[in-house]
């Protein structure tokens, strides 16, 4: 029991196997905290309005708070015409900080720092902005990669470089937030296992470690979700209004 | 206001509303919470994004030139041409990101001198 894998607590497990047409469909211990954040912020956000009264109590100013700091955000970064968006945004924010903070739970288990969960979730962002702006803008759209007042022979570099910066943005939207999750998460293992070898005597010193880097893990949960919904808005405002 | 027993009329409330929705459609007030976010936000924070924005920008190119050149049999030519792009790709994605920060860091007034 004395040295535990600090990867262990990725580690994902089929609950219910499941194929469905040949593909690997199983309902996972992912896929069950999935299901478990979805409840949850519902229930957080029902529960909270569930009296709509005009002087709020602490819940229902926890989901005004909340509500109202990303309208503000998606106002602020896309304008009145980023509004439609503003319930995806908000979903979007919800998903990940519920997901972050519930990884925070002792025993439970992370959905965000697995990057194929984020990297689905940045995808869906980049692509659904592409969509949009061809949308709004037209053939015109192509007109992001291609800045107005630049002569033709710094084009053929500089049109490269921003198809490339626009294509890898959901790369680094990803890595961001699930570099971040794992290695706080491995982190806190690391040290947590060195208060067993550590013993009686000198394993105290690890516990006061862990206990400060919960709370800097807190903050970050906070921090990442943000971050990852900003950017969001800032691409979107790229892809409505079509400039960086 | 000055009644403390008497709670002023709907209508009055309902006026004050719409001139402050008025006032936060012109963007002209912006959200406080989201102002405090981004002032408290360390310098370290956004170092930290700026590290992995511009990372990712040469890891993707290189891996994916990489790739291509094997597919290929171009080695080495189109992972030097990749690297050489995404490094610039990712200094313009951190670039942005800085700016944008740095605007947002600057429009409050006292916030200004921490970068």
């Amino acid at each position: 029991m004395g040295q535990t894998n600090p990867l262990e607590q990725f580690e994902i497990r089929r609950l219910i196997d499941l194929k469905i047409g040949g593909i690997d469909a199983s309902f996972t211990n992912s896929s069950l905290f999935m299901v478990l954040i979805i409840v949850l912020t519902t229930v957080f956000v029902l529960y909270a309005m569930r009296k709509r009264a005009m002087v709020p109590g602490r819940f229902q100013l926890m989901a005004e708070l909340t509500y109202e700091f990303i309208a503000g955000m998606v106002r602020d970064n896309v304008g009145k015409e980023g509004m439609p968006y503003f319930p995806f945004v908000f979903t979007l924010f919800m998903f990940i900080l519920f997901a972050n903070l519930l990884g925070m739970v002792p025993y439970s288990f992370t959905v965000t720092s697995h990057i194929i969960v984020t990297f689905a979730l940045a995808i869906v962002v980049c692509v659904g902005v592409t969509v949009i702006g061809f949308m709004r803008h037209g053939l015109k759209f192509l007109g992001l990669f291609a800045p107005a007042g630049v002569p033709l022979v710094l084009l053929i570099i500089l049109v490269p470089i921003e198809i490339i910066s626009y294509v890898v943005r959901p790369c680094s939207l990803s890595i961001r937030l699930f570099a971040n999750m794992m290695a706080g998460h491995t982190l806190m293992k690391v040290f947590a296992s060195f208060v067993i070898s550590l013993g009686l005597l000198a394993g105290w010193v690890p516990i006061l470690l862990i206990s400060a880097l919960n709370g800097l893990e807190v903050g970050i949960a906070m921090l990442q979700a943000y971050v990852f919904v900003i950017l969001t808005c800032l691409y979107l405002n790229d892809g409505v209004h079509m400039h960086h | 206001m000055s009644d403390p027993d008497k709670p002023p009329s709907l209508e009055d409330l309902e006026g004050r509303l719409r001139q402050a929705r008025g006032k936060r459609d012109d963007g002209t007030s912006r959200g406080q919470a989201e102002r405090r976010l981004t002032e408290g936000k360390s310098s370290l924070g956004l170092a930290w994004q700026l590290g992995v924005e511009m990372i990712t920008a040469v890891a993707v190119c290189t891996v994916g030139g990489w790739w291509l050149d094997r597919w290929l049999g171009t080695r080495p030519w189109i992972m030097v041409a990749l690297f050489l792009l995404g490094v610039s790709a990712g200094t313009l994605n951190a670039y942005r990101l800085a700016m944008r920060f740095g605007r947002e860091a600057q429009e409050p007034p006292e916030g200004d001198e921490d970068r």
